[in-house]
């Protein structure tokens, strides 16, 4: 492939959008009550629809005979670029809310940088994608506050999602092969130069929370470049059920 | 007030509804109008909460992001109805958490349809092309019921259930147009929902309590038997359409009366499941109550956390 490192830096992004799409439908129904039941989905649905721009984006230039559904469910789970964060189960609402808010603060600042990209497709993405990730980012945000600063009981849960999920946050600035040659180029972000500025935001919210920022010595890392946690292979089993089972049919 | 103020009330309220004038939750009305209109409205708003169990059970399964991103869409807009029914019906004093409390408790129904399982995608289809279409067919009429809150709600659900009903025939005729291996996918689910769609007009009308009362109130327009025939009659020129049989070996077009003839409805499968006691009833009410049991914690601290707000504001402004 011509460009492959384009096309690699496409997925890095889009994957975590699909995965973290897949994760929320599964809430579909489920939800403490109808209003965030109906804000999650939401969520999910423009992170789908954000997802569908990348992969069409990234099917067109593969120069192969590509479509975004092949890009999403027929490549094995080595090939998935999202980073491990997104992929942790929906345990209980503490840890939902806890990844989004998590996600959604890295999200907005690598839409921001993005929307400078002298690649018009890119940065037409990710100037749509700002719009919707400031929602998501306001929506989770205030949930981290309401259950941080509620009761005792929701003030533990919250904590407990964030110390797990803590140990995710540092892969979210790992960079891959392709987004050291991106960012050299000027096409892509240099996820490295807002790294502090996450970390201080986030603190800032958890503090405000009445949450204790957690202080781990160790990371996990490794969903990038596809060495993903057991709940992947699950997440996979669902995702691509229907196009492994009647494989070449269109729906 | 006397019986005498009563009846006269009474009378002009009948005669408010003769006139085609809606009625406002301010408005005096008789108490069994507002007890029917409870019931009536929340079956409807939990049939769209439970309703979007069987459906939300393929969004992490759906062949492709287009399907996908349309299904979570559509479970969505249910949640939507949801919300504006229940919101319709507080408006005759009483709380969606009481709303809720009935339907966990088993003392409010949910539309039968809803116990029957999803298990394959062509049900997707099948739900809206069938589903939708029968319930489209129920609640056109309640567009100009005599209650304001109600009538207004309906006439967003209709206009959103109609596009569910055509996205759900598309994906029928999607896989009829598609192999062997979808088209027999597609015949199962209509062999499969067939009958039970032809139940959610409900019993026949010898045996329909509420009938007469509903006609009287416009909450109902058309008896239990002329809908379901109005169904059957749309719905079989649309299976022909797709290539696929209607499970009804006494299904033939009826020259003289201009209608589709029909078999028997299975009476006791239908009774057995609004008993409680069909493929699906524990499960569905299962993952209501436990989304409700496991986000008590969250609604809790939402409200200890609005309260400690308030008092910051007033601390603030003091």
């Amino acid at each position: 492939m011509k460009n492959l490192n384009l096309y690699n830096y496409i997925l890095t992004i889009a994957d975590n959008s699909l995965i973290l799409a897949q994760r929320l439908g599964e809430l579909c129904g489920h939800g403490p009550n109808l209003e965030t039941d109906i804000a999650l989905t939401n969520i999910s649905l423009d992170l789908l629809g954000q997802t569908r721009s990348y992969y069409q984006y990234a099917a067109k230039i593969s120069g192969e005979d590509k479509t975004e559904d092949d890009i999403a469910f027929l490549r094995i789970e080595r090939e998935y670029k999202n980073c491990l964060l997104v992929e942790q189960p929906n345990t209980h609402f503490g840890h939902v809310i806890g990844r989004q808010f998590l996600f959604d603060s890295y999200h907005l600042m690598l839409m921001e940088k993005l929307q400078d990209s002298p690649d018009e497709t890119l940065a037409a993405i990710a100037k749509k994608g700002i719009k919707e990730v400031s929602y998501h980012k306001r929506f989770s945000s205030d949930w981290v506050k309401r259950l941080g600063d509620g009761t005792e009981e929701s003030n533990a849960k919250m904590q407990e999602a964030i110390d797990d999920l803590w140990h995710y946050t540092d892969e979210l600035f790992f960079m891959t092969e392709a987004e050291k040659v991106l960012a050299e180029d000027g096409i892509g972000v240099d996820i490295s130069t807002f790294k502090k500025k996450y970390y201080e935001e986030v603190s800032e919210i958890l503090k405000e929370a009445t949450l204790s920022v957690p202080e781990n010595k160790y990371f996990a890392k490794g969903g990038k470049e596809g060495v993903h946690t057991e709940y992947m292979g699950y997440i996979m089993a669902d995702l691509q059920y229907m196009q492994r089972t009647y494989p070449n049919m269109t729906w | 007030m006397s019986e005498k103020d009563v009846k006269n009330l009474e009378e002009i309220f009948e005669a408010r509804i003769a006139r085609d004038e809606k009625i406002e939750p301010k408005d005096w009305m008789p108490e069994k109008y507002r007890q029917t209109h409870i019931r009536q409205i929340s079956q409807h708003a939990h049939s769209e909460i439970i309703g979007m169990l069987p459906e939300g059970n393929w969004i992490t399964r759906a062949p492709s992001l287009r399907r996908k991103a349309a299904l979570l869409a559509k479970v969505q807009d249910e949640a939507g109805h949801g919300l504006y029914l229940y919101s319709a019906c507080e408006t005759l004093g009483i709380s969606r958490d009481e709303l809720y409390e009935q339907l966990h408790s088993g003392k409010a129904k949910y539309s039968s349809i809803f116990n029957y399982p999803t298990i394959t995608w062509a049900d997707m289809g099948a739900i809206g092309w069938l589903v939708d279409g029968a319930a489209i067919i129920n609640q056109v009429p309640l567009c100009n019921t005599s209650f304001g809150p109600y009538a207004r709600a309906m006439v967003r659900v209709c206009k959103e259930e109609s596009f569910h009903q055509r996205q759900g025939y598309e994906i029928m005729l999607t896989l009829c147009r598609g192999t062997e291996e979808q088209k027999a996918m597609a015949q199962d689910a209509l062999n499969r929902w067939w009958w039970p769609s032809l139940m959610m007009f409900g019993p026949t009308d010898a045996e329909s309590v509420h009938t007469e009362q509903s006609m009287k109130w416009k909450l109902k327009r058309k008896s239990n038997d002329e809908l379901r025939q109005q169904f059957i009659d749309q719905t079989v020129p649309q299976a022909d359409l797709l290539g696929i049989t209607i499970p009804d070996p006494d299904l033939k077009w009826n020259e003289e009366k201009g209608q589709y003839d029909f078999g028997e409805i299975d009476w006791d499968e239908f009774w057995q499941v609004v008993k409680g006691h069909g493929p699906c009833n524990k499960e569905r009410m299962n993952a209501r109550v436990n989304a409700w049991n496991n986000g008590e914690w969250v609604r809790d601290a939402a409200m200890a956390y609005a309260e400690k707000n308030e008092k910051r504001k007033v601390a603030k402004a003091s």
